[in-house]
């Protein structure tokens, strides 16, 4: 299972990556793609929505399963990828690349101390089996 | 239910080396999917498919009075069905309500073959024994006996004709026949699940991984149920549990084609003639989700504020590159081209009454 070093990880299976000029991208890791199978469908919030850190960032749907999104990190939506919305396989094919799902304005960049480092979520996946 | 006490059917080794992904249902532990859900629904749209179902049940009947036992439980009327045809039908309770879903085999004159269409044989079992199979006739549960593998798609015919001597191709939709098959004996019926051309096989469980192997060297791609509902949904076909349960009447259902109740001995006869000829308050249809959202079972049904159905069944449909459903409306809501919304976890989306089924091949070619 893939897991880039470069990236942080929450629990629920999400990663974020902070760019130079503070924006942080947003999306769900090789293992949620995999373990959903394919996604058919996938409910982000518009761009502008406040959100805050481990709320409910979204839905995304398999053929038979309907999950909740969580964003790891606070802010603001700054985008969303309309390349998800509208081809939601984007995600199984490339969940760390063209895959990613919101853009968001980083309220506080301390927040990133309590996400799992990809050492971290290896760990949890290894302990979930 | 712990893993431990699940069912598994005799191709249960050859889905963990496939790398299935695995579920209850039913009681048995069954290949939800292989690859992927819409790659195998493809497949048998396309090309041809193999389903594992031995998890229905199979219960044969013998004696001088199997159909006259038959007659009373099943809507159809049994001693019509002539030897080596099929027909399916529903099991009523005395109330009308549906307990299961089925296909009766007629294998030959005081022989027949049942086969409960969902994954609760139990509970069709219990019934029929609850109306005790008068003298002369058997009852014999041979689910355990016999594997069944359903081979679907457009080219499933061709596949399965090049591992039999019989000619399979002759063989007309709803019968069934005897054929010698992977060095057994071997029943063949063109009947399915999905919309798609095809045979169910049942054959001896100590040969399906053979009948296995050789169907996937010969091109069928391995499906499991996830594949399976999102096909039988887009074909309108309805799924005991979902869109048919005790609660619901085959009338509504739009199932009333298989039913006479019009025989002296019908245990559900008298509830399904008053159904039949009182006004329906309400019916079984199709949707397509106009906006952007999946219905799901158990989601509301709205016309703007006021709540007036369920959905059955909802899913995307890959066929159709739409997302589709259906659900039991009130009459007057029931006409196609009626817009109505669909509760999906507090958005309401717009969805649009279409008629079943949702595919057909016929409209395809």
């Amino acid at each position: 299972m893939n897991v880039p070093d470069n990236l942080k990880y929450y629990k629920e299976h999400d990663w974020v990556r902070v760019e130079s000029d503070g924006t942080a991208v947003v999306g769900i890791t090789e293992f949620a793609a995999e373990s959903l199978g394919d996604i058919v469908f996938i409910e982000l919030p518009e761009p502008g929505t406040e959100i805050k850190q481990f709320d409910k960032l979204g839905e995304i749907e398999s053929v038979k399963a309907v999950s909740d999104l969580y964003t790891p990190i606070s802010g603001r939506v700054l985008e969303i990828n309309q390349a998800v919305t509208d081809a939601p396989e984007t995600v199984n094919d490339s969940p760390y690349e063209a895959g990613w799902l919101v853009k968001i304005d980083l309220s506080d960049a301390c927040e990133m101390d309590n996400l799992l480092s990809a050492t971290a979520y290896e760990a949890l996946l290894a302990a979930e089996g | 239910m712990e893993e431990s006490d699940l069912r598994q059917t005799p191709l249960h080794e050859k889905h963990l080396e496939l790398g299935a992904k695995m579920a209850p249902f039913g009681g048995w532990d069954m290949p939800i999917q292989y690859e992927s859900i819409l790659a195998e629904a493809k497949a048998v749209r396309s090309n041809a498919g193999m389903f594992d179902v031995s998890h229905m049940g199979r219960i044969e009947f013998t004696g001088p009075t199997a159909a006259e036992f038959l007659n009373r439980v099943l809507s159809s009327d049994v001693p019509k069905l002539r030897i080596g045809r099929a027909r399916y039908g529903v099991i009523c309770n005395p109330q009308g309500g549906i307990i299961d879903d089925a296909i009766v085999y007629r294998l030959d004159e005081e022989r027949y073959l049942l086969v409960p269409n969902a994954g609760n044989a139990d509970e069709v079992i219990d019934w029929l024994k609850k109306w005790s199979p008068n003298d002369g006739v058997t009852m014999n549960i041979i689910t355990d006996n016999l594997a069944m593998i359903a081979v679907q798609g457009p080219r499933a015919v061709e596949i399965l004709d090049s591992i039999t001597m019989h000619e399979l191709s002759k063989v007309r939709p709803f019968r069934i026949v005897e054929a010698h098959l992977m060095g057994t004996d071997a029943l063949l019926a063109r009947t399915g699940y999905t919309g798609e051309d095809g045979f169910e096989v049942m054959l001896p469980s100590s040969s399906a991984a053979t009948l296995w192997d050789a169907l996937a060297e010969r091109g069928a791609t391995p499906c499991g149920l996830g594949a399976r509902d999102v096909l039988r949904l887009e074909a309108g076909l309805p799924l005991h549990g979902n869109d048919i349960d005790a609660t619901t009447n085959p009338y509504e259902a739009g199932l009333g084609r298989f039913v006479d109740p019009d025989r002296d001995a019908y245990v559900a006869g008298d509830a399904l003639q008053h159904i039949r000829d009182a006004a329906h308050e309400r019916s079984l249809v199709g949707f397509v989700m106009r906006g952007r959202g999946i219905a799901r079972q158990g989601h509301h049904i709205m016309n703007g504020p006021d709540h007036i159905g369920e959905v059955t069944s909802g899913s995307v449909s890959p066929t159709l590159d739409m997302n589709i459903g259906m659900g039991y409306v009130p009459i007057g809501f029931s006409d196609e081209g009626t817009r109505l919304q669909i509760d999906v976890r507090g958005r309401l989306i717009e969805a649009e009454i279409v008629p079943l089924p949702f595919y057909s091949r016929r409209k395809v070619e």
